[in-house]
């Protein structure tokens, strides 16, 4: 952006709405005005109201995902300048993208920066979950190895068909990697791919019939939001496993648990959860779980990428250019 | 096989003692404890033991051997056999046995896990989650990303070339050390395990154990990891100097460990248990139900093949 000689660098106000400890805002500041919702203290409402308030107002927000706040017509309305949403996640179920639409604000998502740490993250749950990494790590840090011998023997992978629900950059990438260990890949996703030659469901449930594990990597919309509930986990048997790195409403997690305790399926690695950061108690003492803190994304290289696409999606909107990752609905 | 008197060191599997126990004559080394009642033992069976089971941990030593003067065979539970003496089972003509290939995809798939394990904090973050930190303290820090880093493999053997390939899908470029250089054009040859370790970002050791491997992981080479370096083994215990390994992690001069195997199992390093950047697994490479059938059938294969004069199936010696 060029400046007349003599004058202060033009740094255009951005909303920005987040959660503690987010650390976009450094990077942000060198560039514009960063209006931070956490900065005053004040609710939520008060601070927007305030950022419309003021005689320039933000004509653009960065909004983090994780609950934090619904982008909706409540949103759009209390900042009526804002015509751009930066999401800081790839999942941008936390606006309402058809409103958006009708206002002609534009919406971007991170893109594929997450994508590859989500695959890697999946792998390595995945391996806990049949190899009892994390449950053995335990056994050994609580110093039973030389009282008890050996722990109880896992399963392997190779062989293993692995239905993954959603194939799109983080399935994909899951899905090269996994046939590395041997596994057999199956998918659901809205459409088939032609260029792909891995077994296709168009049905989420025939899918886990013919799948010893089940990963959910699709987005959040209207179709996925429990899509993986009682008959799908049924489907999936009693030596099943879930993985889920999409988002925790994807699956119904008061029937996932039920069937935890009862046994009706094997284990579940789950790194998302319905009400974040809140997770059932049930699965706290369950061995044969792997639990993450949504932490699937969050590699200093994806936040390093993250900010730099960041910024580059706001410096597109504030030249008048297209976004480089926009998200339709 | 019936008239087969088998020796079986130590409980290894439910399945391979039950089919011993039906098809041979069995005899359970741990019933007979060091001292008065070993020597009983040995003076009423040894001349009728003519085949040994051990595993990783449980050989037959020197002192075993001498005791058995009817031994033929040594069939062990494992790939790895530096617990068996080869050079007196040479000197007296036994032949040896061990279960390559069965496990290999295993062991590279605990390797690999295990480096996600460590880069990725996944056990940490489990913990971190059931001690209802989430909610207490937010987000969990930044961990670091395994694709495209720098994987280094000492050894290139069966297991070191399953880790090779599965390293490769995340985008990782790999190196090696071995005896000699191997036609893998892709891989990069390192001649010095120094040179290897200060060029890459994780060093998995998947070499088999002898005295020329033996602390081939150093202070020099832990050094040359570096404090963003992890180190994964899969290997034996004894292929790393735990003490230095200890003292680099508790100090900070290396980066991380997943570890599987340890130089006094089944005691592994307490002053690893407070660290958060280290996973530790209790030797279980091989350990899943289809492995140890599949190793089970192996070893039993081999006894047969032995007692019956035909081909033996994976001969060491």
């Amino acid at each position: 952006m060029g400046t007349a000689a003599g004058e202060p660098p033009f740094h255009p106000a951005v909303l920005f709405i987040r959660r503690p400890g987010a650390p976009f805002a450094n990077a942000m500041l060198q560039r514009f005005h960063v209006l931070d919702s956490l900065a005053s203290g004040e609710p939520l409402a008060a601070f927007l109201a305030a950022a419309a308030a003021m005689p320039d107002p933000p004509r653009a927000a960065v909004i983090m995902g994780g609950g934090v706040i619904h982008a909706d017509v409540a949103f759009l309305d209390a900042v009526p300048s804002i015509c751009c949403l930066v999401s800081t996640a790839a999942g941008v179920n936390h606006i309402d993208l058809a409103e958006c639409a009708r206002r002609g604000v534009g919406v971007a998502n991170s893109g594929t920066d997450y994508s590859v740490d989500v695959a890697d993250h999946a792998v390595g749950m995945l391996v806990d979950v049949l190899r009892c990494v994390s449950a053995a790590e335990r056994f050994v840090r609580r110093g039973l190895w030389p009282v008890q011998e050996d722990y109880a023997l896992g399963s392997t992978l190779r062989g293993k068909r692995v239905g993954i629900i959603g194939l799109g950059n983080i399935g994909s990438l899951l899905a090269k990697r996994l046939e590395a260990f041997g596994c057999i890949i199956h998918y659901n996703s809205r459409r088939p791919k032609d260029s792909v030659p891995h077994k296709y469901f168009p049905d989420v449930h025939d899918l886990a019939s013919e799948s010893d594990v089940l990963v959910v990597a699709c987005a959040l919309n209207k179709e996925t939001h429990h899509i993986v509930g009682k008959d799908v986990l049924e489907a999936l048997g009693t030596d099943g496993i879930v993985i889920n790195i999409g988002r925790g409403a994807s699956i119904d997690e008061v029937e996932l648990v039920r069937a935890l305790k009862e046994g009706r399926i094997a284990g579940a690695g789950l790194d998302v959860f319905e009400n974040e950061p809140a997770v059932p108690s049930d699965l706290l003492s369950m061995d044969n779980v792997v639990l993450t803190p949504h932490s699937a994304v969050f590699t200093l290289e994806s936040r390093s990428d993250l900010c730099e696409h960041l910024i580059c999606n706001l410096e597109a909107f504030f030249s008048g250019e297209p976004l480089l990752t926009p998200a339709l609905p | 096989m019936e008239s087969l008197g088998v020796l079986l060191l130590h409980p290894m599997n439910a399945y391979l003692e039950q089919e011993l126990d039906r098809r041979c004559r069995l005899h359970r080394f741990w019933e007979a404890p060091p001292g008065a009642p070993r020597d009983e033992f040995l003076r009423a069976h040894a001349g009728s033991i003519r085949a040994v089971v051990g595993n990783a941990s449980y050989g037959a030593d020197a002192a075993l051997i001498d005791a058995l003067p009817a031994l033929e065979i040594v069939a062990s539970f494992s790939v790895g056999i530096d617990r068996v003496d080869l050079a007196k089972c040479r000197e007296r003509g036994i032949r040896v046995t061990n279960t390559p290939d069965v496990l290999t995809d295993d062991v590279a798939d605990l390797a690999v896990g295990l480096a996600i394990a460590v880069l990725r904090r996944i056990p940490q973050a489990d913990r971190y989650v059931r001690a209802g930190q989430w909610k207490a303290k937010g987000d969990y820090a930044l961990t670091t990303r395994l694709s495209g880093k720098r994987v280094a493999i000492l050894g290139l053997g069966r297991i070191g070339l399953a880790v090779a390939k599965r390293a490769e899908a995340f985008g990782c470029s790999i190196s090696y050390h071995s005896r000699s250089e191997k036609p893998f054009p892709n891989y990069k040859f390192y001649a010095n395990v120094v040179d290897l370790a200060a060029n890459c970002d994780a060093l998995i050791v998947a070499c088999s154990l002898n005295a020329e491997t033996y602390h081939i992981v150093n202070r020099d080479v832990i050094n040359a990891l570096g404090p963003e370096g992890v180190l994964i083994n899969i290997g034996r215990g004894a292929h790393v100097d735990e003490p230095e390994l200890v003292s680099a992690l508790v100090e900070k001069r290396l980066g991380g460990a997943g570890v599987d195997v340890y130089e006094n199992e089944p005691f592994a390093p307490e002053q690893l248990f407070g660290l958060d950047n280290v996973v530790l697994v209790p030797h279980v490479g091989s350990d899943t139900e289809e492995t140890c059938r599949a190793m089970a059938d192996l070893v039993l294969a081999n006894l047969v093949a032995h007692a019956s004069n035909k081909q033996i199936v994976t001969p060491v010696i």
